[in-house]
């Protein structure tokens, strides 16, 4: 189904994540004329086109989302696998292993064990927000969040797992901090964790 | 280079924002009454998506260190420059806004454009992530751009205030509600709450109720979209809204509505409508 997001928007029910990637690839190859923004989401993706004759862009859009239905179009956009070095020593790693009943080791070796992807972004620039966690390390938001949390911080919330591309408040309990920078505004893109992109966290001792 | 001498209650380096990155979490940001923008930039002859000031309720003070050509757009304020038409402020020269007489945001547009460092191609302060530069502060000096093109003989004395009604596109989630409820928005006014800013204009006024529970998942937002969180009382997203979000959008304001939207006022009633008229 798509659905009419004001004048300029159409809203394309993709039903997946999986989906989303594939609309959304398919759109950034050849992107359908006047389109501004293509904002992929778990079940949808948003496509924002001023400048575009709207009943032309729907049909296009229609014929693009069965196409990557069946299969066709391009793969994913991303098949890059970005490693992630990560200094567990969080506040909330205790926090995370009573939740999950298990052992603090164990979280860490949950939280490495699996490649994550990027399902998209949102919240705050360059937050990638990561699917694919472990569930045994699904834990609720923290009930205050914090008013600030550095840069660098790499947590967990429900299904999700991120690291925070700058500071802001947040309530995701943190695990650890990673060097690596996933948001430079210099860089482009600036964002490193585009939607598909996978993700393997790696344990490394802190300084 | 000009001199913050008062900022008023909030102002702003704007211009038109960063569109097209919305995928990577960034708000578009830009003027919340782009029109007014590109109006006031058009005054005294800068390509329309150079960065002004943007007023927020008037009474600020800038000196002018070097001469300067400037014109104000939007909400109507006294100084000693007047409305619509660009006005000569020699160096030394200082500009002191009255509160509006009606609308919120004043655009002070200088040949040449406020020529602070873009940040990913946009001088734009965005209020929710914190992209560009900071907003003004007393002392905060704004360099200025080298002019482009010739100033037109141009005049737009304001006009006089549009009806406070915006007009709706229905959707993209009007089924997450009540049949009841889109005729529920448009049947009385809401009034426009304290805790307004450029994410979004804060409504207060009849429930608007949901037929569904659970979560919507994240999904992209709009400019102008009618979202709604558990309270039921609705926000319309202006300039700095974040890119995705997970409350349902009941309803989208048109385009032509948005700087009605902008120009809001807290405590200012506000009516919706579902038809393309009014």
């Amino acid at each position: 189904m798509i659905r009419p997001a004001g004048e300029h928007g159409l809203l394309v029910e993709t039903g997946s994540l999986e989906m989303s990637h594939r609309l959304d690839a398919a759109l950034r190859d050849a992107p359908p004329g006047g389109v501004v923004e293509i904002v992929p989401g778990p079940e949808t993706v948003l496509v924002v086109a001023p400048g575009a004759d709207r009943e032309r862009l729907r049909a296009r859009l229609a014929s693009l989302a069965e196409d990557v239905r069946e299969g066709a179009g391009p793969a994913a956009r991303e098949g890059r696998v970005v490693t992630i070095p990560v200094v567990y020593d969080g506040a909330d790693l205790e926090s995370v292993a009573r939740l999950a009943g298990i052992p603090v080791d164990e979280v860490i070796s949950r939280h490495t064990g699996r490649e994550l992807t990027v399902g998209w972004l949102g919240f705050a620039p360059g937050f990638a927000y990561l699917t694919g966690l472990d569930p045994v390390l699904r834990t609720p938001r923290l009930e205050t969040p914090r008013t600030s949390v550095p840069a660098g911080s790499v947590a967990v919330a429900g299904p999700y797992s991120a690291v925070y591309p700058s500071a802001s408040p947040g309530g995701w309990r943190l695990l650890g901090r990673t060097s690596t920078r996933v948001w430079d505004v210099t860089a482009d893109p600036p964002a490193l964790l585009l939607p598909g992109v996978r993700v393997r966290f790696e344990r490394v001792s802190g300084a | 280079m000009i001199e913050v001498v008062a900022p008023g209650p909030y102002a702003t380096v704007q211009d038109l924002g960063r569109p097209g990155l919305a995928h990577l979490g960034v708000p578009c940001s830009g003027a919340a009454d782009a029109p007014g923008l590109r109006l006031a930039n058009r005054l005294v002859g800068n390509p329309e998506g150079l960065a002004a000031v943007e007023l927020t309720y008037g009474t600020a003070r800038l000196r002018f260190l070097d001469g300067a050509w400037v014109a104000l757009a939007g909400a109507p304020v006294t100084s000693e420059a007047g409305m619509g038409a660009p006005f000569w402020v020699p160096a030394g020269g200082e500009l002191r806004f009255g509160p509006p007489a009606w609308g919120l945001r004043t655009y002070v547009a200088v040949r040449g454009g406020i020529a602070v460092e873009p940040v990913l191609g946009s001088r734009s302060t965005d209020s929710l992530s914190g992209l560009g530069p900071e907003p003004l502060r007393a002392g905060t000096l704004l360099p200025v751009g080298p002019p482009q093109g010739e100033i037109a003989t141009d005049l737009a004395p304001p006009p006089p205030p549009r009806p406070a009604v915006l007009r709706l596109v229905p959707g993209p989630r009007d089924d997450w509600f009540v049949p009841g409820a889109p005729a529920a928005l448009c049947a009385r006014p809401y009034r426009v709450t304290q805790d307004s800013n450029r994410v979004g204009v804060r409504l207060r006024g009849p429930e608007l109720v949901r037929a569904r529970q659970g979560e919507l998942p994240s999904e992209g937002m709009v400019l102008g979209a009618v979202q709604v969180p558990p309270s039921g009382q609705p926000i319309v997203f202006l300039a700095d809204h974040p890119p995705t979000g997970g409350y349902p959008v009941i309803a989208v304001v048109r385009d032509a509505d948005i700087p009605v939207a902008a120009q809001l006022r807290p405590g200012d009633e506000v009516r919706f409508t579902l038809r393309s008229h009014h």
